[in-house]
């Protein structure tokens, strides 16, 4: 597994080409925006104690009206400056567009992505049937290959955003967008549903490995497999997913064909569970089988009253879906 | 409205006690229930806009404080998911349509005649409507909160989520009918403003010589009139999409991005429609602090209706993330940022007046002074926004929630506490307590800037808007609690301004007709003013006529203490668009229940509506016709048939 390069959510460090292009510009606005911020606030503040009378409010009418020249002469300078400014943010602003536009490459992969309330759903695209596939909430990328993004949602508008590789796309139901992003190190970026979908959009969380061109490879391989067939004390747990849980899920190589809720085929090699609102350990799974309306109060997944005993089994059953 | 040709003998005379007491028989409306009912004195109206949108700033703030407790640290269970969309949802809408315009209208019903020099609106009983379906407006979407239905889609309320399937309740449909009759009172209170501006000018006050929170709230009443149909159109249609499955915004036939389009060439005009007046009282009332005419005039009047135009060609820059075609992208990019220069020409007229002048610093000018410099946050982080490939990191984060909170509360609230200070002695004949005074301004703006200056950091470090609560080791945390501790004191700060209010308003000190030396016609009356404002209609002679003695520009004066009368039954002048001259003799309606029935009829169409009762429907929409029937009925008193009769 790489290392985490930063799990967190800023965008003003960046890791992609696309997404330096546009961290730089925003830098170079928020410097040139506290500037200007400073400069007003102290030309207010000069004035205000450099002009300044010593009557009280009451008294204002004391104070003579007068009307010296000159005034007009601050809105010509500034104005003048203050149109300077905004036209060379302008350029750089267009230049950046440019830039980001399109890939510098041929894209490596094409992803698609689908929203629903409230997981993700990603298919690797191909040619070749055979090597096309499903995963949730986890894409792993190739590392210093563009990835084109094909976007679309099952339900109401989302908007994929994974800060540290790049803009955010919304997901408009009737239409698929497109995009690009591209990871320069290894890592894991953490990306979050960034429009609003309703109850659960605050837990709607993505995560997106990349790797090396081999470690990917390597990865690709292992999701195209179906699962294994399940033996030994595995049995009973294969049994009452498939009771209980598959016709919402999908198992690949197994009766387990649900279309409703994620892929689960491999989903114990997952660093997370419930769109990333969990770490995936045996504790946490466990807990959001036993009763997932209290961990994610809304979302579409039942709580099923399941016996102490079943949840344990289906929870080692699904464990071994590596 | 009823216009009589003035072939009467109208002299000029002095104002003595005999006329003021014959005015006062002819303006002055009943007392008790009725007649707080029936007034159509713009100046009761006025106070009730301003009395109005201040609840509605209480309880839009009272939602943010528990958001805000939910949100002080991760993972925190004080709300459910629904209930903090519910309360972002009310506290967006409540503070953006429910307090935010109308408090601006609140202070423009009130000066826009005393401004003028005019003795009331051009339609008193439609500014009665405009406020009383204001009222009702509001209650019908509280009322749907109060039952559990509060919207719960923001104030931006995008389909599909907004549509039937995602959303079956009737919280969507409070939403609708509610935001179309708010509509309506904004329509209607637009339309009267540019007739006011453009018809009721006293007369020699030519259009260059009016104050410029008239030029504001004007350019803002045209923007509402052209902007405000997209949105009460898009209303309706969710409407019937969701209540007779015709598909608008569906991903059907209809296209969910068409609500989106509809709804922001509507909302970001409106963006300017609760700014422009703000910065109209600011141009006004900052220069008297500073004892001398605000710098560029003209120039400050252009930016206003420039920025305006210009607000109309910007709207998809709310939409920058949702796949839209790169030429449009860099069209609306550019645009946005053009925008920018009429602003800064504001805010380089507010500072060389501030430089040219001699500041007197009372509380009012602290606001302003404070204001000048929030603008210019909430400005450039706007400006952030508009490069489009920063905004697709910016938009959906609070990064985008300071930036609004910059303008709302910076441009907005700022000047709308310093007009307070500044026109309640008007209002009331009262001073506002400036010790108090001084207290209320630091804790407003300390506690704002505490709240909202590190809410741009929780927006960089990628915390998005609009969620519930959010995890642990995003360094997300320490932020919010900040921002939820400034959100305690800014709120502490509206308290010390009731309490002032409250206070003051038995026991500060008499205000006097003029107790700052203002140069514009409102000081020229007793405070608070008659029910007919001026005893004599005043003659202009220039753009400031309280201070042409001091300024003595030209040889000219202008008139206040001799003029016409107008004193043979409810009258008023009416004078040319441009020029101001003498053009003809309103006649006043009189005290009427007309207008409050027919906003309670309205109001009870769209309940009815909303019930799908449509026996109820056919009965208010009957009902409605017999109020407007009454209103409009003519009447002997305001017509000028028997006149040109006795010709």
């Amino acid at each position: 597994m790489p290392t985490p390069a930063d799990p967190a959510m800023n965008y003003l460090e960046a890791f992609g080409e696309k997404a330096e292009a546009i961290s730089l510009l925003t830098w170079a606005l928020l410097i040139l925006s506290i500037a200007v911020v400073a400069i007003i606030a102290l030309l207010t503040a000069a004035g205000v104690t450099m002009r300044r009378t010593s009557l009280a409010a009451e008294d204002a009418k004391r104070e003579p009206v007068l009307r010296p020249s000159g005034g007009l002469s601050w809105i010509t300078v500034g104005v003048a400056l203050s149109t300077l400014a905004l036209f060379a943010s302008m350029a750089w602003n267009a230049y950046t567009m440019a830039a980001v536009n399109r890939p510098p490459r041929a894209p490596a992969l094409t992803i698609e992505v689908i929203g629903h309330q409230w997981w993700w759903q990603f298919r690797y695209k191909s040619d070749d049937p055979a090597q096309t596939f499903e995963t949730a909430n986890e894409a792993h990328i190739p590392i210093g290959a563009p990835v084109r993004l094909e976007v679309r949602t099952q339900d109401v508008i989302h908007s994929f955003w994974i800060p540290a590789l790049g803009e955010k796309i919304d997901l408009i139901p009737s239409q698929t967008n497109v995009t690009w992003f591209e990871a320069e190190k290894p890592g894991v970026y953490r990306g979050q549903c960034a429009e609003y979908c309703g109850q659960q959009h605050a837990h709607m969380a993505i995560a997106v490995v990349a790797e090396t061109p081999e470690a990917f490879q390597a990865w690709r391989v292992a999701q195209l497999h179906p699962a294994e067939a399940q033996q030994g004390g595995l049995i009973e747990g294969e049994a009452l997913f498939q009771a209980r849980c598959s016709a919402c899920h999908t198992v690949r190589g197994t009766l387990a064909g649900g279309k409703l809720g994620p892929d689960l085929t491999h989903v114990a090699s997952r660093l997370g569970i419930a769109a990333n609102t969990l770490q995936n350990t045996t504790a946490t799974l466990s807990g959001w089988i036993a009763d997932p309306q209290r961990i994610k109060p809304g979302n579409k997944m039942p709580t099923l009253d399941l016996q102490a005993s079943e949840l344990g089994a289906i929870r080692r059953y699904v464990q071994s879906l590596k | 409205m009823a216009v009589a040709d003035s072939d009467r003998s109208l002299e000029l005379q002095q104002s003595g006690a005999p006329a003021r007491e014959r005015l006062a028989r002819i303006w002055e409306g009943e007392a008790g229930l009725r007649g707080w009912l029936s007034t159509v004195d713009h100046k009761e109206y006025g106070k009730r806009y301003i009395a109005t949108a201040f609840i509605f700033l209480i309880l839009g703030g009272l939602e943010a404080l528990v958001m805000r407790v939910q949100l002080a640290g991760p993972n925190k269970t004080l709300l459910t998911p629904e209930q903090y969309n519910q309360l972002f949802s009310m506290h967006g809408l409540t503070m953006i349509f429910l307090y935010a315009q109308p408090v601006l209208s609140g202070f423009s019903v009130y000066l826009f005649p005393l401004l003028l020099g005019a003795r009331d609106m051009a339609f008193p009983r439609l500014n009665a409507f405009s406020y009383w379906i204001y009222l009702f407006s509001g209650l019908f979407i509280y009322a749907g909160f109060v039952l559990g239905y509060g919207p719960n889609d923001g104030w931006f309320n995008y389909p599909p989520y907004a549509s039937m399937r995602y959303n079956p309740g009737p919280n969507m449909d409070f939403y609708a009918i509610g935001m179309i009759l708010f509509g309506v009172s904004s329509t209607a209170g637009a339309a009267n403003f540019v007739v006011t501006f453009l018809r009721a000018r006293a007369p020699g006050m030519s259009i260059n010589r009016v104050p410029i929170l008239t030029w504001g709230t004007v350019t803002a009443s045209f923007g509402i009139l052209f902007s405000v149909p997209a949105v009460s159109l898009a209303f309706f249609l969710l409407w019937t999409d969701r209540q007779f499955g015709t598909d608008f915004f569906n991903s059907g036939q209809g296209q969910p991005l068409l609500w989106q389009h509809l709804f922001w060439i509507f909302a970001h005009p409106w963006v300017y429609v609760v700014v422009l007046p703000a910065m109209g009282i600011v141009s006004d009332a900052l220069p008297i602090f500073c004892r001398r005419p605000l710098v560029g005039y003209t120039v400050v009047v252009l930016a206003t209706v420039a920025t305006m135009v210009m607000g109309f060609g910007v709207w998809l820059h709310h939409m920058f993330a949702t796949g839209i075609p790169y030429l449009a992208l860099s069209f609306f990019s550019a645009a946005s940022f053009v925008i920018t220069i009429p602003s800064a020409v504001a805010v380089f007229a507010w500072i060389a007046t501030i430089w040219t002048g001699r500041p007197v610093l009372s509380t009012a000018f602290l606001f302003f002074a404070g204001f000048i410099v929030m603008f210019t946050l909430g400005g450039v982080s706007g400006v952030m926004t508009a490069a489009a490939p920063a905004d697709q990191q910016l938009t959906d984060t609070y990064f985008v929630v300071a930036h609004i909170h910059y303008v709302l509360i910076g441009i907005n609230v700022l000047a709308v506490m310093g007009g307070l200070y500044v026109w309640f002695p008007k209002m009331t004949g009262r001073l506002l307590d400036e010790r108090l005074g001084r207290w209320n301004f630091w804790t407003v703006f300390l506690g704002f800037n505490i709240a909202f200056l590190p809410m741009h950091w929780t927006g960089l470090a990628g915390m998005p808007r609009r969620i519930y609560t959010y995890p642990e080791g995003l360094g997300w945390t320490a932020v919010n609690v900040v921002t939820t501790i400034g959100a305690f004191i800014l709120a502490a700060g509206v308290l010390l301004l009731l309490v002032n209010m409250y206070v003051s308003r038995r026991h500060g000190a008499a205000a006097g007709p003029d107790p700052w030396g203002g140069p514009t016609l409102e000081w020229a009356t007793t405070s608070p003013p008659p029910t007919y404002n001026f005893a004599v209609i005043p003659a202009v002679a220039s753009r400031h006529p309280l201070w042409e003695g001091s300024l003595d520009e030209s040889g000219e004066r202008s008139s206040l203490q001799r003029g016409m009368i107008l004193d043979d039954g409810k009258e008023m002048l009416t004078t040319t668009a441009l020029d101001a001259e003498p053009d003809a003799i309103q006649k006043m309606p009189p005290d009427t229940l007309a207008p409050l029935l027919a906003a309670l009829a309205a109001t009870a169409l769209g309940a009815a509506a909303l019930l799908h009762a449509w026996i109820g429907a056919t009965i208010f929409t009957l009902l409605l016709f017999a109020a407007l029937l009454v209103w409009l009925w003519p009447q002997r008193a305001m017509g000028q048939i028997s006149e040109q009769a006795h010709v």
